[in-house]
């Protein structure tokens, strides 16, 4: 198991080599180097940007991942079970079928309260 | 060591080659694996970031077709080279870095989002043994390495030191998290019916296509990875109309070329693997015996879920971020949830009931998605139905005698609601 | 000194420099993309462990629902692109050589558990990581193994939705 691991290693390495390697050319070697302030601000349709670069976060987005992570969460449990499916019986089936019920009363829940609306 | 084994089992051929060449140089088991290994990830990754070239070139033509004009057609035989013309024209460009940008980050961004990509082709089987590795936990390994993307976005965005970036990566992490929810969803439902997370093996047990067993899920799955990557419909992420290039405003040169050649590469990869979950990847008649054929039935497959995305780019407008977001909590990931409950207990059943045949299964789990597509056509018309009246209700109430009563039913039509994407706009 | 032992070496040692850079980085967002790599070392030595799952649920969980949600959190707050000083009082060295002790002891109660005498070898013998995994799955939903805390899990996963809705979403709905 460890040689299949060991090959995603590499590859996550490799990743990042080949990519870099034009990256390189480009900012290192290729590109003229022409700095002038103009050029290096920071680009807000031609207008002089004014304060610190911070924009009014909305709670909206922190609440979509807060409920991503629920779902992510009861998903990740379902696949040892999924990959066990020939071995278990049926009530067990229906037991995971509760459990996903649970949670999709968790979502009407939401639902219902507006916390899924974009405002 | 024949040549037939050439045809039956080309990496093995290569492999013993080069086994029997390093071994005679003299080196130690252990350091022959890894330079095999080694060799196997810089064919792949060289595939991967070759293949762009056509990508872009193929998706310029097919656009500009159904835009009615023709696309490049001047640099090279039908304008071919097009995109190598445009890589040299990116390598040579000013790299400028905006003042206030935070340097690690901002270079670390573009390099992440290519090793997210790229790092997907590593499970993915091209043929029965042409593949990187066999992971057992493959399917969650290549949404374990999606969500690197995400990240990456969202470094790109924050470190430009730009109001629009940040803005821009602010809603692009939102519809990529939201998304990823129904995406990890209909993922479950091909590896309940293979009972096993390996790509490969979940290839093997597709001796009837999972997207007859599971055509919901399929859709919920091809669906979602488009939102995934970005692309229209889902494309606000760049709307340039809108945000002004969103997350990769400042960036310049080959750093935007790393994340554009990621954007493409993440689209025909969700081809690929829309093939591979419900097309059955390599099958196809002779694939077992010839591998050479099976990489061919591979890539026409994940070629026609490419020419899908780019026919959704071509023909589709842009859908509003509260549409969007609706679409998917309200729409997608129920649906997703139903299709699952679906499958486990209509797979259980059929398997307590002894029926053998696969052809027999995947009819009846067919019927079933078909169940509950009407289900949620009756939920969808009923719900706008009731919408509608609502809407009469109060129009009924308003002022009468007003020529923009039709203008005020248009303005109607596109509240959002749960009328998603399968809304009866009928008035 | 065999390649899986260098390779847990140098892990470990990455993922505990990133963790101390956490709690001592004066930007909140560099604290949290320490935060990310030491998840990411984790995910390896998981793998070194022959846990392949968890190392993928690692990295699916952690690195890409977890992580955003707290870079989300630290975007709430004004102070992302300020610097907020040293992150450090003037008794960090009581503080550092208390870690120290208790590592230390750590270790020594660890080295006088007999099974674990010998730490280059399993404990049990593993069965494959199909079979681990096929095991994991049955334990869900096994009634004499796990499958009361796995229908609390639900129900606990239920709560946290529930709540945090109420703390977070706005108060606009009557």
């Amino acid at each position: 198991m460890l040689n299949e691991w060991t090959f995603i290693g590499l590859f996550l390495l490799m990743g990042a080599i080949f990519p870099g390697v034009p990256i390189l050319l480009n900012s290192l070697i290729l590109g003229p180097k022409k700095n002038n302030p103009v050029k290096n601000s920071p680009y807000e349709c031609g207008i002089e940007t004014v304060g610190d670069t911070w924009v009014q976060f909305k709670v909206q987005y922190y609440i979509f991942a807060l409920v991503f992570v629920i779902f992510d969460v009861e998903t990740i449990f379902l696949f040892p079970f999924a990959v066990a499916f020939d071995q278990v019986a049926l009530f067990m089936v229906v037991e995971v079928v509760i459990f996903i019920l649970i949670l999709a009363g968790g979502l009407i829940y939401a639902w219902r309260k507006g916390a899924l609306q974009w405002v | 060591m024949d040549l037939s084994q050439l045809f039956s089992d080309p990496v093995g051929f290569v492999r013993d080659l080069l086994v029997q060449l390093l071994a005679s140089l003299g080196l130690a088991d252990s350091a022959i694996n890894v330079i095999l290994a080694a060799i196997g990830v810089v064919i792949i990754a060289s595939f991967c970031l070759v293949l762009p070239l056509f990508l872009i070139w193929f998706e310029r033509r097919v656009v500009a077709r159904m835009q009615d004009r023709i696309g490049p057609n001047r640099v090279g035989p039908q304008g071919a080279l097009q995109t190598i013309a445009d890589a040299i024209k990116l390598l040579i460009k000013e790299d400028i870095t905006p003042i206030g940008a935070d340097k690690l980050v901002y270079n670390a961004a573009p390099i992440l989002s290519v090793i997210a990509v790229i790092s997907m082709w590593a499970v993915v089987p091209f043929a029965v043994n042409i593949l990187g590795t066999r992971l057992n936990v493959g399917a969650l390994y290549i949404i374990s390495v999606g969500s690197l993307g995400t990240l990456a976005i969202m470094m790109g965005g924050w470190s430009s030191n730009n109001k629009y970036a940040l803005l821009g990566a602010f809603r692009t992490v939102a519809q990529l998290v939201s998304y990823e929810a129904p995406l990890l969803l209909s993922l479950l439902v091909p590896v309940i019916l293979a009972r096993s997370m390996d790509l490969g093996t979940i290839i093997e047990k597709q001796e009837v296509w999972f997207i007859v067993a599971a055509p919901v899920a399929a859709l919920i799955f091809f669906a979602t990875s488009v939102a995934e990557v970005g692309r229209t419909p889902f494309d606000l992420l760049e709307a340039e109309s809108e945000i002004v290039a969103g997350f990769h405003i400042e960036y310049t040169g080959m750093k935007f070329g790393m994340f554009f050649v990621a954007e493409f590469l993440h689209a025909f990869t969700v081809g690929a693997l829309t093939a591979v979950l419900f097309l059955g990847g390599w099958r196809g008649p002779g694939a077992e015996a010839y591998p050479l054929l099976g990489v061919l039935y591979f890539m026409f497959k994940a070629f026609a879920g490419y020419f899908l995305v780019i026919l959704m780019r071509a023909a589709l407008p842009r859908i509003r971020i509260d549409h969007m977001l609706d679409l998917n909590w309200k729409f997608l990931v129920p649906v997703s949830l139903a299709a699952i409950v679906l499958t486990l207990l209509g797979d259980k059943l059929i398997q307590t009931a002894g029926l053998e045949s696969e052809w027999l299964r995947a009819g009846l789990l067919f019927l079933g998605n078909l169940v509950l597509v009407w289900v949620v056509y009756w939920f969808l018309s009923a719900s706008a139905r009731r919408m509608r009246a609502e809407e009469e209700g109060a129009d009924d109430h308003a002022s009468p005698g007003h020529d923009d009563h039709g203008a005020s039913h248009e303005a109607h039509a596109v509240l959002p609601g749960d009328a998603g994407a399968h809304a009866a706009p009928a008035h | 000194m065999t390649a899986a032992h260098v390779i847990f070496l140098v892990t470990a040692v990455a993922t505990l420099g990133a963790a101390l850079y956490v709690v001592t980085a004066r930007n909140l967002v560099h604290a949290a993309l320490a935060l990310i790599a030491s998840f990411f070392g984790v995910a390896i030595i998981f793998v070194l462990l022959q846990a392949g799952f968890l190392a993928a649920v690692q990295v699916v969980l952690y690195i890409g629902a977890i992580a955003i949600l707290i870079i989300f959190a630290i975007m709430l707050t004004r102070r992302v692109m300020q610097d907020t000083g040293p992150q450090t009082n003037r008794q960090w060295w009581v503080a550092a050589i208390m870690a120290a002790v208790l590592f230390v002891a750590l270790l020594v109660s660890l080295g006088l558990v007999p099974s674990l005498q010998d730490v280059t070898q399993p404990v049990t013998a593993l069965p494959s990581p199909d079979d681990s995994l096929r095991q994991l799955g049955k334990s869900f939903v096994d009634p004499n193994q796990y499958l009361l805390p796995f229908e609390l899990a639900s129900v606990l996963l239920l709560v946290a939705l529930i709540g945090s809705i109420v703390i977070a979403a706005d108060k606009k709905q009557p």
